[in-house]
């Protein structure tokens, strides 16, 4: 399945065409193509940068710190992060289960947290994609293009991750930098006052994320074969699910199914994935390359996130998610949907089931109750995972006997779809990019798969959205033969 | 939860854990310990949509962050809504935010300001440098000095 493109036979003879940094994704990217002497692209790369020093800045601190400090790695979606090193602290104090509360507390906040994420993607980074179409108008083609066209949706955008955020904070006691879940349980649970506040407006929060599944079938339909085909690529998916095989993304076994549909591994046991997951490493790129072992390195990679989620579960247990979901898995024709877009209509799918779940815990008794914590007998190794909004998110920690961790192991969420983007990128060029002469609209629609993924590649720097886009062309040693330079506004000019 | 809005929001951001992006969120918590009358300070990670809601029922708000190209210690300027490239990322600039709000509101956007303290280091894991340091402490001087003032004394203050 691993492209025959990516690595090429004879790259001395290819010219490279490099597009950094991707716009409207997090961080820094940059795409190079390579071409050969018939124009032809022979490699496509997606070159993230700043996966560094994490674990370096994670070993060295006592456990108990985890939950806290790993929040501080990504500016975008520091809940995951949160919620994942406290379950694998869980294992390190020797937690079996979790009381309810804490169980249900810690879900209400991951529900915040996907909801709002979801929500920030769809109505801010990708709906003045679907709206407007590919070659629309830079300018045009963000949040105020879609507010000027559309105000009650983007109204709708921000109320929604507004909501979300406030389920963050009062589940996790802080706006940002929350301590709510702590090793083996939370540290507070929701008072009757914040139970009401949130349940004042869940209703409407529903209304609209009903409705934006709703927008994003009608987009879907209306160029069905063209959303079907874009960027699309035949994948192996990986994704949790409960123990009876609904959409979980707080706990569960791991499943991956194959390009069919066919599976490859069921309700594994997430803390032996070193036993069936290995890492890849490039000598391009410092991200890794995940892969099913049993499969290797070459077609073992997979899609992580909201389309193998929604593929992968067998039902989701809120009756207006499951619904969408069965329309959503018909356009397969009986194969898992391999579609690229298909990622966002799968993204709103689980927001409606995110509102709808958070509206079952807010009347759950037990997120208002007092039994926060268990522990038991410590041990030096904790291993999670959870399903965070861009995918499986992978937390592992070994600690020495005065809990100081001297190993680290994170498997993010984007480096999970790594292999993947590069395959939707390469699909994307080789069917659009022909020649040496970039346009504009070819590189909205490499921009527009990578961001299908919502890939996450750095932290909050100050470098980041300061950058134009800027696209060069190599010849076969390297030099730069052309270079475009691409403004926000839309303006390119050519600055060689 | 629903508490008093202050007119003047001091809305700091930035990471604490990237070096001298730990300037806003320093700035945040000095300020926590004093009272300032009829302030509301704000932080976060990163500036995003939902902020335009935090700027609704305000006078005026000071954004603060650190700046890799501000003049040391700190540049004080007058903000307008615009249209900008942070559009294109997960993150937001004060400019593009205030485009947000002007937008979902159908209103011109209250009157903002900008305090750009130089930073100098801002890689994952550093602490603030010495010198963000000084530049962060003389930031705070002044911002004491300036929530009592009116806005049209900002407005004459951030004059280029």
């Amino acid at each position: 399945m691993s492209g025959e493109l990516e690595t090429a036979n004879n790259p001395e003879n290819l010219e490279r065409i490099v597009i950094e940094p991707v716009t409207r994704v997090e961080g820094h990217g940059k795409v190079t193509l390579l071409q050969d002497k018939n124009k032809q692209i022979r490699q496509a790369r997606l070159h993230i940068v700043e996966f560094r020093g994490f674990e370096k800045f994670i070993q060295g601190r006592p456990y108990w710190e985890l939950p806290v400090l790993v929040q501080r790695l990504c500016g975008i979606c520091p809940v995951s992060h949160h919620l994942a090193a406290a379950k694998a602290t869980d294992m390190l104090v020797g937690t079996q289960q979790l009381t309810a509360t804490a169980e249900k507390i810690r879900r209400l906040m991951h529900f915040g947290q996907t909801l709002q994420s979801h929500a920030l993607h769809f109505f801010h980074l990708c709906s003045p994609d679907l709206l407007f179409g590919f070659d629309d108008e830079v300018r045009h083609r963000n949040i105020v293009g879609v507010i000027e066209d559309h105000p009650e949706i983007a109204r709708q955008g921000v109320l929604l991750r507004k909501y979300g955020q406030q389920v963050i904070q009062l589940t996790s006691g802080k706006r940002i930098h929350g301590t709510g879940a702590i090793p083996g349980g939370v540290n507070k649970s929701l008072s009757r006052e914040e139970v009401d506040f949130l349940l004042k407006d869940i209703e409407q929060i529903i209304s609209w994320s009903v409705d934006a599944v709703m927008l994003i079938k009608r987009i879907f339909f209306e160029q069905l074969d063209y959303h079907l085909a874009f960027a699309t690529i035949d994948s192996n998916m990986l994704s949790m699910v409960r123990s009876d095989g609904a959409f979980d993304i707080y706990d569960g076994g791991l499943r991956a199914r194959d390009k069919n549909g066919n599976t490859i591994f069921d309700h594994n046991d997430y803390t032996g994935y070193t036993d069936y997951i290995k890492e890849g490493v490039k000598n391009w790129s410092y991200m890794k390359f995940p892969f099913i072992e049993s499969i290797g390195a070459e077609n073992g990679w997979y899609r992580v996130g909201p389309l193998a989620r929604v593929n992968n579960c067998d039902f989701f247990d809120t009756p207006l998610a499951e619904k969408e979901r069965l329309e959503f898995k018909a356009i397969g024709n009986g194969r898992p949907v391999q579609s690229t877009l298909g990622y966002h209509w799968a993204r709103l799918i689980e927001l409606l089931h995110c509102s709808e779940a958070i509206k079952q815990l807010l009347h759950d008794p037990d997120i208002s109750g007092n039994d926060l914590i268990s522990k038991g007998a410590m041990q030096n190794c904790g291993i999670s995972v959870i399903e965070a909004p861009r995918g499986t998110l992978f937390h592992h920690y070994e600690i020495d006997d005065d809990g100081i961790v001297n190993k680290a192991n994170l498997i993010v969420s984007t480096t999970n779809n790594n292999q993947a983007m590069n395959e939707s990128i390469r699909q994307v060029a080789s069917h659009y990019l022909d020649g040496n002469q970039l346009t504009e609209p070819l590189l909205n629609q490499i921009e527009v798969a990578i961001r299908a993924y919502d890939p996450c590649l750095s932290c909050a720097t100050h470098a980041m959205g300061k950058m134009p886009l800027e696209i060069s062309l190599l010849d076969e040693n390297d030099k730069p033969v052309d270079r475009l330079h691409k403004r926000a506004t839309g303006h390119i000019e050519r600055t060689l | 939860m629903n508490r008093k809005t202050n007119l003047t929001l001091l809305f700091s951001w930035g990471n604490p854990s990237r070096g001298d992006d730990a300037i806003g969120p320093t700035i945040y918590e000095s300020l926590q310990q004093e009272t300032l009358a009829d302030v509301d300070l704000l932080t976060d990670f990163q500036l995003q949509i939902e902020h335009a809601i935090d700027l609704e029922r305000r006078e005026r708000v000071l954004f603060i962050d650190a700046s890799v190209s501000a003049l040391s210690p700190f540049e004080f300027s007058r903000l307008q809504a615009a249209e900008d490239e942070s559009y294109t990322s997960h993150a937001m600039s004060p400019a593009s935010l205030l485009c947000v709000y002007e937008k979902i509101n159908r209103q011109a956007a209250l009157p903002a300001f900008m305090l750009s303290v130089r930073g100098y280091e801002f890689d994952l894991g550093l602490p603030l440098s010495e010198k963000a340091k000084a530049n962060m402490n003389q930031a705070i001087n002044f911002i004491q000095q300036l929530v009592s003032r009116s806005t049209e004394d900002w407005n004459k203050l951030a004059e280029p």
